[in-house]
């Protein structure tokens, strides 16, 4: 029983001019496809929101043979500070349509207005913010006296963050004077379709930044394509493990960002309350749609079940449904195939012997949804501590010592990211020294800035994205 | 009934622009009730500036004091965006500022707005930098012990800009914009002719959430205002870009900032104030602060 009936606030859907169909964006145009289309569900009703053109080997090489002409004619020639006012004409075009850009990626992705009012949108900005202003500063980076740009980019993106993705790769690349050929998550090409348009209102020289849309095999016509210099992927590590042996013996510059199971660790003298906020932060934020999520919480034994009984209180409040209700916490999972492998590995944890727990909450009858959840009694040996379920879904394990602490949270083939609470300056930063992850947060979790690396150690992948460090992706130094 | 003559009708006459200060976010007169004549080179008469007393100079170090925690404490993305949205409004301006720099400096109208070119450009390169310096500047030091280290660039905190006297919306650009990235305000001084796309300029800040007390501008005699600026105890940096290189003012000035150890940028004869800048003007007015703390279970 919740304390406050909450009436319903959705947010109009009137700002998105959803065009029945979609072609390929090359060379500054929207263009058929060759390979029939596809369709782009809204995940919180079912409802076809557009055809999108497939892309196949043949588009990818148009849009490939685009980006290597506006690569040779126009973006490598231009001053960096030229290349700069069209980077910042993109950041400026998507802080005008924010509301549009969140409200379309709430509908083709399922995730709460909220966070794609205040998180992905605003983020996306800011990031082409930031790189604009490095156009034509890259010799101050210190990573080499002559940066020069590598040439054609080919960027793959995963379906969490769509929008905010895009603008992690395609804002370096640009900076750095690459071009770009881009290919969205097949759930969720809609905002990348969106962003062409804003291309096309700032002027962007044609052909600078393409967009292929289409499933794996589209993706991997990307990654293989022998005109691209510079492969970006953001994904699974099953799937970069893939795109490693495809690029394998070229001279293909790769970063990799991958999978995660980030530990999440709360000690015995943590302010408590917050870190609870973190933790439901951790895990909940995206559906849990998040490669760094704090999927496996980590508590000292002395406050295992205080902390645990104030996560249920917690969760208790939360809100599960419409993505474009307001009062949204968790929306929708982002398709039926990605819903089933939370409901695999949930049915694991609960057939290895942990134990389920979900607060009473009504799902909507028709979309992808899955109730937020925590499993305790979790071992370290157990699927759901192991492997990245990708969904709401929280293991608890327990350790004594910061030592224990260290050696469990190591205890990954991933390393994106680690979570600490302590009130202890120095303790965080010798948990930081030893913890095997790209980013630690310290009383804090889910951080994202233009101006702060992100990326993984182990398996979750190679390279950083973002900051200063986000350029060298980008350059030949 | 009568009827009314038909008369032409009378030709319309302007209505001027009264250039005034810019201090706190507001464009007061000076209160010394003084104004000096800007003449064109040709000696035709422009417009009346108003002429900046000590008082004036003081009004405005203590609104640039008041301002500068505040816009300090401001993120380095908020500040990139002001600074940008500066160089959008100037963009806006083009024209207005290249007749006005025509008029005053007595350009080629095509001369004049290049010049309006490379000041846009110019604070569009500086909002750049907002949230980078610290990247740049900063860094994690790697001490010998069980210390996290970390160093990063802090805004010294007020600073008095004398600008060149040309090129006039290039040089204000040049000395005000590296100065104020980096969290500092500043009071700067733009003398004689250079006076009206000052206020002008002032106009862009005012409409750039830019806020009051940050940037002031005081229109006037440098001689007359420098001595003032550089022996003030509030002050914590002065650029001499506006001073003849090796005169007597400059060493005085200097003389007189070393009372409270100002960071003073010395003039440079022939300075190119087209060329790439870099961060020469904007690392003397940083501080660098180094933080330590123990690093243990």
């Amino acid at each position: 029983m919740s304390i406050f009936e909450y009436a319903p606030a959705p947010e109009s859907r009137s700002v998105v001019d959803l065009k029945p169909a979609y072609g390929l964006f090359i060379d500054g145009a929207f263009v058929d496809g060759s390979a029939g289309s596809f369709k782009s569900v809204n995940p919180a009703t079912e409802e076809v929101l557009a055809e999108v053109a497939m892309g196949d080997a043949s588009d990818v090489d148009r849009a490939v043979a685009a980006a290597r002409r506006a690569y040779d004619e126009v973006w490598s020639r231009l001053p960096g500070r030229e290349r700069a006012k069209y980077i910042f004409r993109i950041a400026r075009l998507i802080q005008e349509r924010a509301r549009e850009l969140a409200v379309l990626e709430s509908l083709d992705n399922g995730k709460p207005i909220r966070e794609s009012r205040d998180v992905d949108v605003p983020l996306a900005a800011a990031h082409f913010f930031y790189y604009a202003g490095w156009a034509d500063k890259l010799p101050y980076a210190n990573l080499g006296p002559d940066p020069k740009p590598l040439g054609v980019a080919g960027q793959v993106i995963p379906w969490n963050f769509p929008l905010l993705m895009l603008a992690w790769k395609v804002a370096p690349a640009l900076a750095c004077g690459n071009t770009v050929v881009l290919k969205p998550a097949e759930t969720t090409p809609l905002t990348a379709l969106l962003f062409a348009e804003i291309c096309q209102q700032a002027d962007l020289p044609p052909g600078v930044v393409n967009i292929v849309t289409g499933a794996g095999a589209t993706g991997a016509a990307v990654v293989g394509h022998p005109g691209v210099d510079k492969v970006a992927f953001t994904g699974s590590t099953e799937v970069g493990r893939l795109i490693a042996k495809q690029v394998a013996g070229t001279a293909k510059k790769v970063t990799l960002e991958l999978g995660g199971k980030a530990a999440n660790l709360v000690f015995d003298d943590a302010p408590l309350e917050q870190a609870v906020e973190g933790i439901v932060d951790g895990i909940f934020f995206n559906q849990g749609h998040v490669c760094c999520a704090g999927s496996r919480l980590l508590v000292q034994e002395s406050v295992a079940e205080e902390v645990v009984d104030r996560l249920r209180e917690r969760m208790k409040t939360l809100r599960v449904g419409d993505p474009l209700d307001k009062n949204t916490d968790i929306g929708a999972i982002n398709s039926a195939e990605q819903l089933a492998k939370i409901q695999t590995l949930s049915e694991a944890g609960e057939a290895e012997g942990a134990t389920r727990w979900s607060p009473p909450c009504e799902l909507p009858e028709r979309g992808f949804f899955f109730a937020p959840t925590i499993f305790t009694g979790v071992s370290q040996a157990h699927r759901i501590a192991r492997e990245e379920i990708f969904g709401p879904v929280l293991s608890v394990l327990t350790f004594r010592t910061p030592a224990e602490a260290v050696e469990k949270a190591n205890n990954t083939a991933y390393g994106l990211s680690a979570g600490v609470w302590t009130d202890k300056g120095s303790r965080i930063l010798w948990l930081a020294q030893r913890m095997r992850a790209g980013v630690v947060w310290a009383n804090t979790f889910n951080r994202f800035d233009p101006t702060s690396p992100f990326g993984g150690y182990k398996e979750s992948g190679y390279g950083r994205e973002g900051g200063r460090h986000g350029l060298e992706a980008y350059l030949d130094v | 009934m009568s009827k009314k003559p038909a008369v032409a009708p009378a030709p319309r006459s302007s209505v001027r622009k009264t250039y005034k200060l810019y201090i706190g976010g507001a464009f007061p007169r000076s209160e010394s009730g003084r104004s000096y004549p800007v003449t064109a080179p040709s000696g035709e008469f422009i417009a009346n500036a108003a002429q900046a007393s000590r008082k004036d100079a003081r009004d405005a170090v203590r609104a640039a004091r008041a301002a500068q925690p505040g816009w300090a404490k401001a993120t380095a993305y908020n500040r990139g965006q002001i600074l940008y949205r500066i160089a959008e409004m100037l963009e806006e301006r083009r024209d207005q500022f290249a007749h006005q720099i025509a008029e005053v400096e007595g350009l080629e109208l095509d001369a004049a707005h290049a010049q309006v070119d490379a000041a846009i450009d110019r604070w569009v390169w500086y909002a750049g930098w907002s949230d980078k310096l610290s990247q740049v500047l900063g860094a994690a030091n790697s001490v010998a012990g069980p210390y996290w280290n970390i160093s990063s660039p802090e805004p010294t905190g007020v600073v008095a800009l004398l600008a060149p006297a040309t090129p006039t919306l290039l040089g204000l650009t040049s000395v005000i914009a590296p100065a104020i990235v980096g969290g500092n305000a500043v009071v700067a001084v733009a003398p004689d002719a250079c006076g009206l796309p000052a206020v002008t300029l002032g106009e862009v800040m005012a409409t750039s959430d830019l806020p009051g007390g940050v940037v002031n501008i005081l229109t006037g005699s440098t001689a007359e205002l420098a001595p003032w600026l550089a022996s003030h105890l509030d002050v914590n940096a002065l650029d001499l870009a506006g001073v003849e290189a090796g005169s007597e003012l400059a060493r005085d000035l200097e003389v007189a900032a070393a009372e409270n150890l100002k960071r003073v940028v010395r003039p440079s004869a022939g300075y190119d104030w087209e060329a790439d800048p870099g961060l020469s003007r904007v690392k003397p007015f940083l501080e660098t602060k180094t933080v330590w703390h123990p690093i243990g279970i």
